[in-house]
């Protein structure tokens, strides 16, 4: 089945997976140390950010780790983040403005 | 403080769907008002370094917004259309937004237009608003993005100029 990046995303828990393994490959026991979760319910997130290739594992001795797919991330920051932005640039603006007709209400 | 103001942008690929939701330190009359009037419309929706520029406003069911995104240099970046298609007073409206020329004809019946429903929730001190923007496809949904990308670019870069120029001052 093909996965698409936003549909991963679009979910809390593996949001945080990904900031945790932004910073360092984790194996699945380390990342379900982090969450109130069980490592099944884990093991289910990586599947969905592997199959979508925001993550990749690499086998090191007898543990798997997962780490971050820079050039995806950066894929979706481009499609999102941006988009992001210019929403937050604009309510910055209304909350001047809400301010500024707060104080003339006054 | 402003910073400490709910603010969550979620896109849902499937159904071309972006999710967004922001809350204001302003009671729902007021922040109703700043979504609703074109003298306080065109004071913060476009990204800066753009300024909205309102041709017609006709804020009630059936009625429109005709507007215009302007650059610094005074160039129109082409009309943009919202057909008021429900309004719920201090509650919720619907728009069907869309490009069209200065007159408010559609460019042309293939081109991109959402859906979208702003919806106003009054909180103790604050007021929140989720924004519901329904694109028709996946395609449109990245072409709109895109566009969005491009102008968030340009904020972005000129908001560095700022930076920069203050910095210079200094």
């Amino acid at each position: 089945m093909r996965r698409d990046v936003f549909q991963a995303i679009a979910d809390p828990t593996r949001r945080a997976i990904i900031t945790l393994i932004a910073l360092q490959a984790m194996t699945p026991n380390a990342i379900a140390d982090n969450f109130n979760t069980t490592r099944q319910s884990v093991s289910k997130h990586l599947r969905v950010l592997t199959e979508c290739k925001l993550v990749k594992q690499e086998q090191q001795g007898r543990e798997i780790y997962y780490s971050l797919e820079i050039e995806k991330m950066k894929e979706i920051d481009k499609w999102l983040n941006q988009f992001r932005k210019i929403w937050e640039t604009k309510f910055n603006q209304l909350d001047k403005v809400l301010a500024t007709l707060k104080k003339q209400k006054k | 403080m402003t910073h400490d103001l709910l603010f969550d942008f979620t896109a849902d690929k499937e159904t071309a769907t972006i999710y967004i939701t922001r809350e204001f330190a302003a009671d729902l009359d007021l922040v109703w008002d700043a979504w609703t009037k074109s003298e306080i419309l065109d004071q913060w929706m476009a990204p800066h370094p753009y300024h909205l520029e309102t041709k017609e406003m006709d804020f009630r069911e059936g009625g429109r917004w005709l507007y215009a995104m302007v650059t610094p240099e005074n160039v129109r970046l082409g009309w943009s259309l919202a057909q008021f298609l429900k309004i719920v007073p201090k509650s919720s409206f619907t728009t069907r937004n869309s490009f069209s020329d200065e007159n408010g004809n559609p460019n042309n019946e293939n081109f991109t237009f959402s859906i979208t429903e702003t919806i106003f929730t009054a909180n103790e001190e604050t007021t929140t608003v989720r924004v519901v923007k329904k694109m028709q496809s996946l395609e449109q949904m990245q072409k709109f993005v895109e566009m969005g990308y491009k102008a968030g670019m340009t904020a972005s870069l000129q908001n560095l100029d700022q930076l920069l120029a203050s910095l210079a001052k200094r």
